[in-house]
């Protein structure tokens, strides 16, 4: 409701700021995840996601400086400053994390039963090495991996069956948070599937919360209840999935539901997002025939850009058709902690 | 512009500073480096011999300002045929097909497990003892070394798309080879220039030691350094000056190579 | 020959010797491709989806002839190409060219833009002009002096853009694009999208678009060819494969996708496992 956390929320960062050397990474970011809620961070390149995530885990690089509050409940510290002792000891028990490459995140030189079994033997979680080995045995069975991939060494297995081993690793200690990074990404549309509905059953086994990082729309809206959309390090609006992505405020939120658009444009689902308003900044005055002009997509003109190049006030407003003076100074967050947005001249608005 | 990187400065000064004490030497040194004096024999550095002198009372700077001379011919020709014959041999490699890089690499290791001090004695005795001889030798002992690694850079390069673009626009391999493989291994090469140098160097004072190297009384480095031997504990400095010598100018192509590679890298040419 | 296909494969087949694992039995052998026919026919949008290791890149390279075919026939705009020795394949090296996945590789580092874009033309001996460059600068939306500079001070989109000059630099007939999208933030594939789409009809071209995205697929292509292990399972207007899929492995990839009007009707990740023989909600009629 208000702008202060609610006790009972899992995961609770407020005002987080990251920054490397002189350049801002990420700017002001509020961030709540209750019990069993699913929450989805999206954004492109350079949105700052990937960075958030490591904050919370307090695996940023050395050079990299994250400040601000991250709380998880039960967990005593504040994680920013946290030591690395005490973070190790929260990491793989409280919060796990599944990242884009599953080719990374397995030791090759390790037995995949022992590398299940070691996370629960590390953190103390199962008593003895007995134990830990039958419960690794039914994690592999729960994402659906028969039990003789226990003896096998990671480069014996494809990449979906390597993201399955990820997960099965991340959710032996029944964290209260799991982290997902572009967990998908790396994998074919058919194993995609499988790995998303192993998260969204293996997060709802354990009523844990789950935080999904991703920079495709279709997949939020299939794993998530609510989403955040960052832009330029910023979170740029976040409400509940269907609100959100059928009545975005913000301008670039409704200027990226228009680019993943696919379908042709006179379909009746696209009409809300095609307002017309974006010049195409693609190749000139081409004469569109008619089967183009049901081709064109919608597109936000100009590229993201780098790092520290992000315009001061609002960072969208260097490619949003809407911007105008007032769009210099940071816009306000209007709405609730969990829905609303920032921006000066929101979409849906009587004066827009 | 291009800016100029720590490394290349420090490597050009070191380098350029050799080669111009190898020119001075041409015109003048302090004495003849060949002159035996028995009246100053293991003379201590004094106003008159700056770095002392040897065991015939030879003086140690002009030895260590001609030697310079051998040192640069060693290196250029050593390196110089390790590359001009390894590097298209790499290339060669990475580009054919499956059997005939078998074989060229199959030699290449034939080649790699031969001594490189016995192929030089073997060219030594067929061809007469020489700087060049030896270091023609030590060059071709360096060809596999090279070999191998340019092979599997350009390897790398092969395997990118850019090279597929070329192909698809009807490039012959040797095109792809001159425009888009050998500029995207020159790092490697120079990177590989530089440890040969500095091995060939080293190479150069082992044959000289053993008869088969820079005959005497032409000066050089190594030979300096081997000769000093017997004077370890009573006049070190003998091993100091060659010692340190061999020493700087290695770290000089060393720094040179990187200095190179940096400056040419296109990726870092807007980064400070 | 207004009628003639710009492409006709017939019955493809390619195998890759794997190294040799024993001496005493023969080297193992990855069929990448078993049996492959298709037709591509002049102007046409032809669209083949797959995923990793389906043998669809494997089949770009043989109808590009940058690799040769175990056995089977390619015709490309009536020459029969299977066996032709590089130096008789000029036509196709002008009349065919390539954009690549992904921006950071396709473009080699040391070389600045605009000898880039200007190589097909100085490799066939057409005068690269700095006029022709500009021009091709132009057609893609990048500024003329983009040029001078080396490709790494471009984004991925930009990257993009510079391939598919490249690319029209000898004013190829066939465009072939193998998944020029997939490594594109949302944003920028609409505007990289829109570029192909644009250019396609503005030249006339054929184009092959390979993709393992089928949403892609269908927005860009009239006809798709479905690949699953080396071979082509279904193929059909784009429009029919994805609404009323035939073949068990295609219904299983488009139900596999997810897509946001699916989800906002309330479809689950569960969903995206059933495989229903109905077409998926959301996908026109």
């Amino acid at each position: 409701m208000s702008a202060v956390a609610a006790p009972d929320d899992v995961l609770s960062v407020r005002g987080l700021n990251v920054t490397v050397r002189d350049t801002v990474l990420v700017a002001d970011v509020d961030l709540t995840v209750g019990p069993g809620e699913r929450v989805g961070l999206i954004g492109e390149s350079g949105s700052g996601k990937s960075l958030t995530a490591l904050s919370i885990l307090g695996l940023l690089p050395d050079d990299v400086v994250a400040d601000g509050s991250i709380r998880l409940a039960g967990v005593g510290p504040d994680l920013v400053g946290t030591d690395e002792k005490t973070l190790s000891r929260i990491r793989g028990r409280d919060l796990a994390m599944v990242f884009q490459e599953p080719m990374t995140a397995l030791n090759p030189t390790m037995r995949i039963g022992d590398q299940i079994a070691e996370v629960m033997l590390i953190h103390q979680t199962r008593s003895g090495r007995a134990a830990a080995r039958a419960a690794a045995a039914e994690l592999l069975e729960r994402v659906q991996l028969p039990p003789d991939l226990l003896r096998a060494y990671p480069h014996q297995l494809s990449g979906g069956q390597r993201q399955r081993v990820v997960l099965a690793i991340a959710l032996a200690n029944d964290p209260a948070l799991l982290i997902c990074d572009e967990p998908t990404t790396a994998l074919d549309v058919t194993v995609q599937a499988l790995v998303l509905d192993l998260i969204v059953s293996g997060v709802r086994e354990r009523s844990s919360a789950l935080l999904f990082i991703t920079h495709d729309l279709a997949v939020v809206a299939t794993v998530c209840d609510r989403v955040l959309v960052m832009y330029g390090g910023r979170v740029v609006e976040s409400g509940p999935i269907t609100t959100l992505f059928t009545t975005p405020r913000h301008r670039y939120t409704q200027g990226l539901l228009a680019a993943s658009n696919l379908e042709p444009h006179d379909a009746p689902t696209a009409s809300d997002f095609a307002d017309g308003a974006y010049p195409d900044s693609g190749s000139g005055d081409v004469a569109p025939s008619s089967r183009t002009r049901s081709r064109r997509l919608t597109t936000i003109p100009g590229t993201v850009p780098a790092a520290g190049h992000f315009p001061s006030g609002c960072v969208f407003r260097n490619r949003c058709a809407h911007a105008t003076d007032v769009c210099a100074t940071t816009p306000p967050w209007t709405g609730t902690a969990t829905h609303g947005y920032a921006c000066h001249h929101p979409a849906g608005a009587q004066d827009a | 512009m291009r800016r100029l990187n720590a490394s290349l400065i420090a490597g050009g000064v070191i380098v350029g500073g050799i080669v111009l004490m190898a020119l001075v030497s041409f015109v003048w040194t302090p004495y003849d480096a060949t002159l035996v004096d028995p009246a100053s024999r293991l003379a201590q550095p004094s106003w008159e011999h700056w770095f002392g002198t040897d065991k015939f009372g030879r003086d140690v700077l002009s030895q260590i300002m001609v030697g310079s001379r051998t040192t640069l011919f060693v290196g250029v020709v050593a390196v110089g045929v390790a590359a001009v014959i390894g590097v298209p041999l790499g290339v060669l490699a990475a580009m054919v097909r499956r059997w005939p890089s078998e074989l060229i690499m199959r030699a290449n290791d034939l080649l790699l497990a031969f001594p490189a001090l016995l192929l030089a004695i073997m060219f030594g005795a067929v061809f007469g003892a020489s700087t060049l001889t030896a270091m023609v030798a030590i060059g071709i002992a360096s060809v596999p070394s090279f070999a191998r690694v340019i092979r599997s850079g350009a390897l790398q390069v092969m395997r990118t798309e850019y090279v597929l673009a070329a192909r698809a626009a009807g490039r012959q391999p040797l095109p792809i080879a001159l425009r888009h493989v050998l500029p995207n291994v020159t790092s490697l090469i120079t990177v590989q220039a530089s440890v040969s140098f500095a091995i060939a160097v080293l190479a150069e004072a082992a044959l000289s030691f053993l008869g088969y190297g820079t005959p005497p009384p032409t000066p050089s480095w190594g030979r300096m350094l081997q000769e000093s031997q017997e004077f370890l504990f009573t006049a070190p400095r003998l091993a100091v000056f060659p010692g340190v010598a061999i020493a700087i100018a290695v770290l000089g192509f060393n720094l040179l190579g990187d200095g190179l590679r940096d400056r040419f890298d296109p990726k870092l040419e807007d980064r400070r | 020959m207004p009628d003639q296909p710009a492409i006709v494969a017939t019955d493809l087949v390619r195998d890759f010797p794997r190294p040799r694992t024993s001496l005493l039995t023969p080297a193992p052998v990855v069929h990448a491709l078993r049996g492959v026919s298709l037709e591509v026919k002049q102007g046409e949008r032809f669209g083949i989806v797959g995923e990793s290791g389906c043998g669809k890149s494997t089949l770009l390279r043989l109808i590009a002839a940058l690799d040769r075919p175990t056995s089977g026939q390619i015709v490309v705009e009536g020459t029969d190409i299977t066996n032709l020795p590089e130096r008789r394949l000029r036509f196709l090296r002008e009349n065919l060219q390539l954009v690549f996945q992904d921006p950071m590789s396709s473009l080699d580092p040391r070389m600045r833009v605009r000898d880039i874009i200007a190589e097909p033309l100085v490799v066939q001996g057409h005068p690269a002009s700095g006029a022709r460059v500009r021009e091709l600068l132009d057609a893609v939306g990048l500024p003329a002096n983009a040029g001078e500079r080396y490709p790494h001070q471009f984004s991925g989109g930009q990257r993009q853009r510079i391939s598919i000059a490249r690319a029209l630099a000898p004013r190829p007939r066939i465009l072939i694009a193998d998944e020029p999208v997939s490594a594109l933030d949302v944003s920028v594939r609409a505007q990289v999208l829109n570029l192909i789409s644009d250019l396609v009809d503005e030249l006339d071209l054929t184009l092959v678009f390979v993709s393992h995205d089928l949403s892609v697929v269908k927005h860009v292509c009239d006809r798709v060819a479905v690949m699953n292990a080396g071979q082509i399972v279904e193929t059909g207007p784009t429009a029919d494969v994805y609404a009323a899929p035939q073949h068990a492995y295609t219904q299983r990839l488009v139900s596999a996708i997810p897509t946001l009007q699916r989800a906002l009707s309330g479809a689950t990740t569960a969903d995206l496992l059933s495989h229903p023989a109905a077409p998926s909600k959301g996908a026109p009629a």
